[in-house]
């Protein structure tokens, strides 16, 4: 139940965040979420609705963006999908593929009054 | 109005891992995430490790356990120094709880600390904890399936140690099959096949931890003059 941790993670953020640009109510919590993480939006969600209680951001709603899992290929140049977490290249069969994209875990923006 | 963000959720925790690995590389530490599910053999891989180092390294122990203590006990019966974290419940170790016990540790006298994590596959992951690297030990009993079902851990980790392979031949167990699965998830990554009943492939595992650890220490006495 890791989840917990990281909605007291969004917590942070969202605090500092809403006290910088002088909020008095946080609306919306838009979150990018990667496919290679190990987090259950759900209970995420469940999480920070219980961590935000009597907070600026009681009743914000949370928005996901899923980020999808992308590889880029040193050896040729190939920037794919990676499927079935096989990190080959697809193209060239090369074992140097980074992983560009999908392991976010990010507050993307908040809406606030 | 909208107020553009862009912060990593566990950027505090990574901010305090660095933060602690900035401390074991002044130092010269080596350190080892220690990861895997309850029962995988975590701390027997451990007792046998420390068997085989103690007298070429100096090491020592952190155990992460929810509540108890029995694995630290374990690990104090082999005269090495060993630090109990618990986290009363929580699923993982985080960057604070082991810079909370850092000052307990002799940093002066040490080549090598193994952080033996919470028993879980998949919180453990994404939390660095101050670590050079990861290793994720997987037993034959849990199945070849799993390096899919919990990707994250075997793309983390740069050592798989495929544990209690004595009991290979009466499990429907495919091997073949568990290392083609990790090797496509990590292209490269070590897979050591051990038992640490009958002891097989241990001289292997310890082969490789020491050439990690001795690598750094070298590295940081020269960086560090």
């Amino acid at each position: 139940m890791h989840e917990m941790a990281m909605a007291q993670g969004v917590m942070e953020i969202v605090e500092s965040y809403a006290k910088k640009s002088n909020a008095t109510k946080v609306r919306t919590i838009a979150l990018l979420i990667g496919e290679m993480t190990g987090v259950v939006f759900e209970s995420l969600e469940f999480c920070f609705k219980a961590t935000a209680k009597g907070t600026i951001a009681e009743n914000a709603e949370m928005k996901l963006k899923s980020i999808p899992l992308i590889g880029h290929c040193n050896d040729c140049g190939n920037e794919s999908h990676i499927e079935n977490y096989n990190f080959f290249c697809p193209q060239c069969g090369s074992a140097k593929v980074d992983i560009i994209s999908g392991r976010e875990l990010r507050v993307e923006y908040l809406e606030v009054d | 109005m909208e107020v553009q963000v862009m912060q990593d959720i566990l950027g505090s925790n990574d901010k305090l891992a660095a933060e602690n690995k900035k401390i074991f590389d002044e130092y010269g530490i080596f350190v080892l995430n220690l990861i895997g599910s309850p029962g995988a053999g975590k701390t027997s891989l451990l007792e046998k490790t420390i068997g085989s180092l103690k007298n070429h390294l100096r090491l020592a122990v952190i155990e992460g356990d929810l509540f108890t203590s029995k694995d630290a006990d374990r690990i104090a019966d082999h005269d090495v120094p060993v630090i109990q974290i618990n986290t009363s419940g929580g699923c993982h170790l985080d960057a604070m709880m082991v810079k909370k016990v850092l000052s307990k540790l002799d940093l002066q006298n040490l080549d090598l600390v193994i952080i033996e994590n919470v028993g879980n596959l998949v919180c453990p992951a994404e939390f660095n904890i101050g670590e050079d690297t990861k290793a994720v030990v997987l037993s034959i009993t849990e199945g070849d399936d799993k390096p899919l079902k919990y990707p994250l851990i075997f793309k983390e980790a740069s050592a798989v140690v495929l544990n209690k392979i004595d009991i290979l031949p009466f499990t429907n167990f495919d091997m073949e099959n568990a290392r083609h699965d990790i090797n496509c998830l990590h292209p490269g990554i070590s897979i050591i096949e051990t038992s640490c009943r009958t002891d097989n492939g241990l001289d292997q595992w310890c082969s490789w931890l020491r050439a990690a650890a001795y690598e750094k220490n070298e590295r940081m006495k020269k960086n560090n003059g």
